[in-house]
């Protein structure tokens, strides 16, 4: 009886303790969505005046015409086009160095993972002004160039840590096995290395590109006059944030969706063909 | 070795030459983004350290002179804003935490399979622009938004009812921006816990409660500092949340930092308020690298 007694408490106390928790993670994810819903909503809502905050009725019209504002347009091409270039130039260099850190012991490691840190860990305002600082120190004009030297100096590290958490896999041995076959170093990185930290490499770039797309703060500190997509919405507000950044805000999220359910799939794919492998 | 005793002229300088390749070669992959690093961060820094100690204004230009002034009366002049930075950011780090901690404890624990699915949801807010999910906040949260306006026509509100411009909006906005970067630490270091450690608890007796709090909190706790650390800075210095969640007594110093380059040009004072920040920064990485390493902020 006793027995009993003390496994149907426990059983309750499990019952309650086991809907909670997944519960509040589930509140949690709707508490992460919301403004996103929001912006979504409000891309369908028929407003007329400058402002787009109360609903008043449904349209599709601002998806017909996503790019009808000039200054939008060549917001998010600047944008557009900083970024890929700005993934592009720290993607190599970020994963030449994830390459060296794991690869070699070397003197002044520990003053370079403490520069990564910092560099990830400093309030934007801080390396902000500090960029402004040394553009205006040394006379080198704002715009496209001083955006694309910032954004490459915040995401190096980015993909350093991405890179290097991959490489933590990664045997050694092989690229021996590959040289002792005859390979050279350049066959080596091109054969064996580079496949195999692939996956690694594309979601670094993915992750500059995303935090490149998205920064406000220390681009617009070196910006000047050029207007990138966010620099563009931060000055509308004091106007009125027109539907197409809505629209547009809808299409960058989802491309970020469809990059990352694609990413997530080829990845179990990759993850159930090693398995058959190692079965067979 | 056996190459190099047959013919030990050329297999010497071929082993040299191969020395020296291995000891150059992680220099020469570093060079090219260690001198990114160095020339638009850590010198950017050094000039931004130099020009704090500066006098004199943008018309009649700037001189060295060690004006340490600029530090004991910028925070002196701006303590409320100061104030509130360590408020609100502190607020927001505690509210992130709390709202991060039991997600990723199940995310980590009892998702099962589900586990990098959960992960990819709670980050796929995150590629909306950081302006536009704040702006979104400032139409939810809005006097007569979508949440309130309801509430207050039914009258479960009085109508003068707000959210928005006071500190718990800015607070709330802080931590909902930097959400990720507590939840992915606190989530990695829950996520590779030993579970045969929480096992042998179990066989040892250990209630639940007590698993949690002897064994999964505290090897937890790096991740909870590293979370502490990536959202509290960030969060102290902030000030795009205040200006669209906050109200006119809720200023936060990045917005004074900000204004004094922008409006004022005041480089000295500014550097000064900045490198505060930067000091508060170091001293906050030593007292962690001190406990724990560098290995849970960047992984090994």
């Amino acid at each position: 009886m006793a027995a009993e007694l003390v496994a149907a408490r426990e059983q309750s106390r499990f019952r309650i303790g086991s809907w909670i928790l997944p519960a509040y993670t589930h509140l949690v994810i709707v508490w992460l969505f919301a403004p996103i819903v929001v912006m979504i909503v409000f891309a369908f809502n028929d407003t007329h005046g400058k402002l787009n905050l109360t609903w008043t009725g449904f349209t599709l019209k601002w998806f017909e015409h996503p790019f009808a504002i000039p200054t939008l347009t060549a917001a998010l091409y600047t944008s557009l086009l900083s970024a890929t270039l700005a993934m592009l130039i720290s993607t190599t260099l970020g994963t030449m160095i994830a390459l060296a850190v794991h690869r070699y012991h070397f003197r002044g490691r520990g003053i370079l993972d403490s520069v990564l840190v910092m560099n990830i860990a400093a309030s934007e305002v801080v390396i902000g002004s500090a960029l402004l600082t040394l553009f205006i120190a040394f006379n080198i004009p704002l715009g496209f160039l001083t955006i694309i030297l910032a954004q490459v100096m915040f995401s190096i590290p980015f993909v350093a840590i991405t890179v290097r958490a991959r490489l933590a896999g990664f045997d050694p041995a092989l690229e021996e096995a590959a040289q002792d076959l005859g390979a050279s170093p350049f066959q080596t990185f091109a054969l064996v290395t580079f496949p195999i930290i692939l996956p690694g490499v594309i979601a670094a770039a993915l992750l500059a590109l995303a935090i490149c797309l998205d920064d406000y703060v220390i681009t617009s500190f070196v910006a000047g006059n050029t207007d990138t997509f966010p620099l563009w919405v931060y000055g509308a507000t004091r106007l009125g944030v027109p539907p197409q950044v809505n629209v547009i805000g809808t299409f960058i999220f989802l491309g970020g969706v469809l990059v990352s359910l694609l990413l997530a799939g080829a990845r179990t794919l990759g993850n159930r063909k090693a398995e058959e492998d190692a079965d067979g | 070795m056996q190459a190099v005793a047959t013919q030990p002229q050329a297999g010497r300088k071929v082993a040299f030459r191969v020395r020296l390749a291995r000891a150059a070669a992680p220099y020469l992959l570093i060079l090219p983004g260690g001198g990114w690093l160095l020339l638009f961060f850590v010198l950017p820094l050094l000039a931004l350290a130099v020009t704090s100690l500066e006098s004199g204004d943008f018309i009649t230009g700037f001189k060295f002179d060690l004006n340490f002034t600029n530090y004991s009366f910028g925070i002196q002049l701006y303590s409320p804003q100061f104030l509130h930075s360590i408020e609100f950011g502190g607020l927001a780090t505690i509210a992130a935490l709390v709202i991060a901690y039991p997600a990723a404890y199940w995310i980590a624990f009892h998702a099962g399979p589900r586990k990098s699915a959960y992960l990819l949801i709670v980050l796929l807010p995150f590629f909306v622009s950081f302006v536009i999910r704040t702006l979104s906040w400032e139409t939810l949260l809005g006097d007569f938004g979508p949440i309130f306006g309801p509430l207050k026509n039914i009258g479960l509100l009085p109508n003068d009812f707000h959210v928005l411009a006071t500190p718990a909006a800015v607070s709330f906005g802080l931590a909902y921006t930097f959400f990720p970067y507590m939840l992915l630490p606190v989530y990695a270091s829950l996520e590779k816990i030993d579970r045969r450690l929480v096992e042998s608890a179990e066989d040892l007796y250990s209630n639940r409660v007590d698993v949690f709090r002897h064994v999964i909190f505290p090897l937890s706790l790096p991740g909870v500092f590293a979370g502490v650390l990536l959202t509290g800075i960030p969060a102290f210095a902030d000030y795009v949340n205040q200006d669209f969640l906050g109200g006119v007594g809720t200023t936060m110093a990045g917005r004074v930092i900000e204004q004094q380059f922008e409006v004022d040009t005041n480089y000295p004072l500014a550097s000064a308020l900045a490198f505060v920040f930067m000091l508060g920064l170091l001293a906050m990485l030593l007292l962690y690298q001190r406990f724990f390493g560098t290995k849970d902020l960047i992984g090994d």
